[in-house]
């Protein structure tokens, strides 16, 4: 089913795709915010700039957007899928607890602010390109991984990466070097181990965007976690 | 009765875009309202705007003041003082259309007016200084008036309203521009009200602000000890005012202006290269209390170019775009998309980043 969203409010927008019950290709977006909100086992590809919090508590659908999306990607997304053939804004998976969002490019500021594991759920998050600042702040659970692709000389990632980090793994592919951790995490080099953890989700990307798992996997990973050692227990009073 | 801002705190974002012809090339306002539409939702309907550069060729030697004013009265004392000060060239209504969407409409008039050479030089001020000092005698002496524009040869519209109304209210279709700032306001913590509304503008520069900073009483203490008046009580039009004191009074580069509002942290500075760090310091000291803080994305615009800039925690979005020679700048790509589609080198600034646009050596008047 083909939805023209040209001219549509995302009121309108939205309340078309909830009425349907199949898979749908939206074309034409443009700003309109909230699509495949809270949405359940069903595919939409999204062709033209969908707007903010795309994929909100998102529960289990499959949304694929053919361009760049916006802020909030997957705010609070419960289950399900996000593929992104483009670049995303601010706060991409912001409190996801889970599903998984793949982005073919770079992520703007605080991607995976917040992001949280809970029980059997298990958010992860692939940035293909250079993440920006406040990467994974606040981070509480989860997986958050970023390739570094087509970086041409950008650092892949920005200023204050891992801002108050308490829980999760967050990957990075490069050696890390002239980048400064909080003190209260670990950044090490990915082990074998640490990285048969995402092979997965790399072959997945690979599988999504057109790349050679091989090549992904050439190149140093750094594997940052919260540093049990040193947890926050004296912020407030020493117990 | 009615509230005017600062007599009601209402606790609640907002939607900023511009665009730019680098080779001057002049523009109708149809674009610039056009690219709000995606945004309607980030506005409430309580404020929208629009500043115009290279509008009016014809009196561009004239500063442009555009004023709101209360009642006829009001006018005629904001009148008497304008003729005691400048030489008015012409002077007339702002056309506008009437439509169901924009009520309540102040007297909105236009004066194009030449400070007058001899009080000028009994003063012993350059004209741009008299004209500041002229603009907030205005805005704080006479009850019922407003002057919300006084530069050359650039215009602000605003009004309450969507902007994308506020546009049809003003007839922009009907200027031509090469560069245009636009605003749809969702009030935080005052009320809408016309004068409210953004662009705020002095002189030649207009500021276009989504966010809310938290630096405002500290920067207004500061800013006000240089004859200053921020009768607004919004964070918007302190920005204006910080403009115009580090651009034009202490002369002080864009770029500069942008590394004293939107200051790196002190972490960051340290990082830098030893020249960089230097001059980043320099500028911290120098104006501690310019520092802003809080959420926010700003536009400024001036006479040939646009500088946007965002706080240094980048707190809001913005996203810039380039095709051929237009440069666009938005809250959100859906409405660099609007304006054009096939737009290219779509990128995010950094916090604090500035970018800063010229229009080419003379391509403008």
């Amino acid at each position: 089913m083909k939805v023209d969203a040209t001219n549509l409010s995302y009121q309108v927008l939205n309340r078309c795709l909830r009425t349907l019950t199949e898979d749908c290709e939206v074309v034409g977006c443009l700003g309109q915010r909230f699509i495949g909100a809270g949405m359940r086992d069903r595919r939409l590809s999204i062709y033209g700039t969908p707007g903010n919090a795309l994929g909100a508590y998102l529960n289990g659908a499959y949304l694929e957007v053919h361009g760049n999306a916006q802020d909030a990607v997957g705010d609070t997304m419960n289950a399900g899928t996000i593929v992104v053939h483009g670049s995303i804004g601010d706060t991409a998976g912001y409190a996801m607890r889970g599903g998984q969002i793949y982005v073919q490019g770079n992520a703007g500021y605080r991607a995976g602010v917040h992001m949280k594991a809970y029980q059997d759920r298990l958010p992860v998050l692939v940035v293909g390109g250079c993440a920006g600042s406040f990467l994974g702040e606040y981070q509480a659970g989860g997986l958050i991984i970023v390739l570094g692709l087509h970086a041409n000389g950008k650092k892949i990632v920005s200023n204050f990466p891992c801002t108050g980090m308490h829980g999760g793994k967050l990957f990075l592919r490069s050696a890390c070097t002239g980048i400064d951790f909080p003190p209260q995490v670990n950044a090490h080099p990915a082990s074998g181990e640490d990285l048969a953890e995402i092979q997965d989700y790399l072959a997945e990307y690979c599988r999504l965007f057109g790349y050679q798992l091989p090549t992904v996997l050439d190149g140093p990973f750094t594997v940052v976690t919260p540093n049990s050692e040193n947890p926050y227990r004296q912020m407030y009073v020493a117990n | 009765m009615k509230h005017l801002e600062g007599q009601i705190r209402i606790p609640s974002g907002c939607a900023i875009s511009a665009v730019i012809s680098k080779e001057g090339k002049r523009m109708t306002g149809e674009a610039i309202a056009q690219s709000m539409k995606p945004m309607h939702d980030r506005s409430n309907g309580l404020g929208g705007g629009f500043a115009a550069y290279g509008i009016y060729p014809d009196f561009k030697d004239e500063f442009a003041f555009h004023i709101f004013y209360d009642n006829h009265s009001c006018r005629a004392a904001c009148e008497a003082y304008l003729k005691e000060k400048f030489e008015l060239v012409w002077v007339e209504e702002i056309p506008t259309r009437k439509i169901p969407q924009i009520t309540d409409e102040p007297l909105i008039w236009r004066y194009f007016a030449a400070p007058l050479r001899s009080v000028l030089r009994s003063m012993q001020l350059d004209e741009q200084e008299y004209v500041a000092r002229a603009v907030m005698y205005l805005n704080t002496s006479i009850k019922g008036v407003h002057v919300f524009s006084c530069g050359k040869n650039m215009g602000v519209f605003k009004a309450v309203g969507f902007p994308e109304d506020v546009a049809r209210f003003y007839r922009l279709e009907e200027y031509k521009a090469y560069s245009w700032t636009a605003h749809g306001r969702y009030p935080t913590n005052t009320p809408g009200w016309w004068g409210g509304a953004h662009p705020f503008g002095l002189l030649d520069r207009t500021v276009v602000h989504n966010g809310e900073i938290s630096s405002y009483d500290a920067n207004r203490r500061f800013i006000e000890m240089f004859g200053y008046q921020c009768t607004l009580q919004t964070d918007t039009e302190v920005i204006t005012y910080i403009a115009d004191y580090l651009l034009r009074r202490q002369g002080l580069t864009l770029s500069e202006t942008a590394s004293v509002i939107a200051a790196p942290f002190w972490s960051t500075i340290a990082k830098c290269p030893r020249q960089e760090q230097e001059r980043l310091a320099y500028l911290r000291k120098m104006f501690p209390s310019l520092l802003v803080t809080g959420p926010f994305s700003i536009v400024l615009g001036f006479s040939g170019g646009l500088m946007a800039l965002n706080d240094r925690l980048k707190l809001r979005s913005m996203v810039v775009a380039e095709k051929d020679d237009k440069v666009f700048i938005a809250s959100e790509e859906a409405a660099i998309r609007m304006m054009e589609p096939d737009v290219e080198h779509i990128y995010a600034p950094a916090g604090g980043e500035p970018v800063i646009v010229r229009v080419k050596e003379g391509a403008f008047v």
